[in-house]
């Protein structure tokens, strides 16, 4: 099973994001929030984002969604640390960070494999509105 | 040499604590307003770790200034000067700096930078004062210039990128989602960057 883990510069908004996917998660997909400074403001803290992936990775993959720049780099920067054979199975997705989480946990929880779930979140119907 | 760099690095960061107002002033005008808090954050505790120990060489020295801002910077600046440093951290000698060393720096510097952000010149960012900058390293290479030449134009060249930021518009970062309103500002990051290399060079000659 994929686990997830949902990078926003803004404590709350990852775990606000992390509460709206678990109401539809299946399973036993873990979800990690990971938000803000070690001291508690705006921001992202990239060893925050390497202890989570530690903690969480599988080998069935890890999805990361991530919502503004520095979070983005914050987490490129991350990938860049690991083992290769870790490094190849935890992807930044390239999705929108509310809907993404949502899709990711429920296609985790059936067991989907990473490559489906990227393909389900990165596609441009995750972002139509109308 | 590791003591002078320990002297340059201490010196950077004063030099961006004192600019913490003036940074996030630039900063609140076009983007998230957390520039120079940030900045400051990360060089303060930078100066508490070079203050508890002694570093043997040059490629420790700026590790731990890499790893230190990575850790404690919490915006974009932080992985962005963080991985520029931990590229310096590679290559940097411990023998007196010459111009050939100087360029490699710039170079790893640009590369990390561009590495996170993937901005090129012209986009009003940290590149636009640093690109001049180490081309103009290069110009002076190829004019045979002296190395102290070489740094007082270097120092000229990251200026004058700096100030050309106002007239750009931002493409990327926070600043880009004011699109057109970001014009008429200096970017806090170009000038971040500018304060941290004029220290640079005024330390070295």
């Amino acid at each position: 099973m994929v686990n997830i883990i949902l990078v926003s510069h803004v404590k709350e908004i990852a775990e606000g994001a992390k509460k709206l996917a678990e109401q539809m998660k299946q399973g036993d997909v873990e979800i990690i929030a990971v938000g803000g400074t070690p001291d508690g403001d705006i921001g992202t803290d990239p060893d925050a984002i390497e202890t989570a992936v530690n903690e969480i990775y599988k080998e069935d993959g890890v999805i990361i969604l991530a919502d503004l720049g520095s979070a983005i780099m914050s987490v490129n920067m991350v990938l860049d640390w690991l083992e290769e054979e870790v490094r190849e199975k935890v992807v930044l997705a390239d999705a929108p960070f509310v809907e993404g989480a949502v899709v990711a946990a429920v296609e985790a929880g059936m067991g989907n494999k990473i490559e489906e779930i990227l393909e389900s979140i990165e596609s441009a119907d995750m972002i139509k509105k109308n | 040499m590791t003591e002078k760099s320990k002297e340059i690095i201490n010196k950077v960061a004063d030099v961006i604590i004192e600019n913490k107002k003036y940074l996030t002033e630039l900063d609140s005008a076009i983007g998230d307003g957390d520039h120079g808090i940030n900045m400051s954050k990360g060089f303060n505790k930078v100066k508490e770790k070079l203050e508890a120990k002694d570093y043997e060489s040059n490629k420790e020295l700026i590790k731990t200034v890499a790893m230190t801002l990575i850790s404690t910077v919490g915006g974009a600046s932080g992985p962005l000067y963080g991985t520029a440093f931990l590229n310096i951290s590679k290559i940097i000698p411990d023998a007196d700096f010459d111009l050939d060393s100087l360029i490699e720096i710039g170079e790893s510097a640009v590369a990390g930078i561009q590495k996170r952000g993937k901005a090129e010149q012209g986009e009003k960012t940290m590149m636009d004062t640093i690109i001049p900058a180490v081309n103009s390293l290069k110009e002076s290479k190829e004019n045979g210039d002296n190395i102290e030449e070489a740094l007082k134009q270097c120092k000229a060249k990251a200026e004058e990128g700096m100030k050309a930021t106002i007239d750009m518009q931002a493409t990327k970062g926070r600043a880009s989602y004011l699109g057109k309103r970001s014009i008429g500002h200096q970017d806090p990051g170009a000038t971040s960057s500018y304060l941290i290399i004029k220290t640079v060079v005024d330390e070295l000659y």
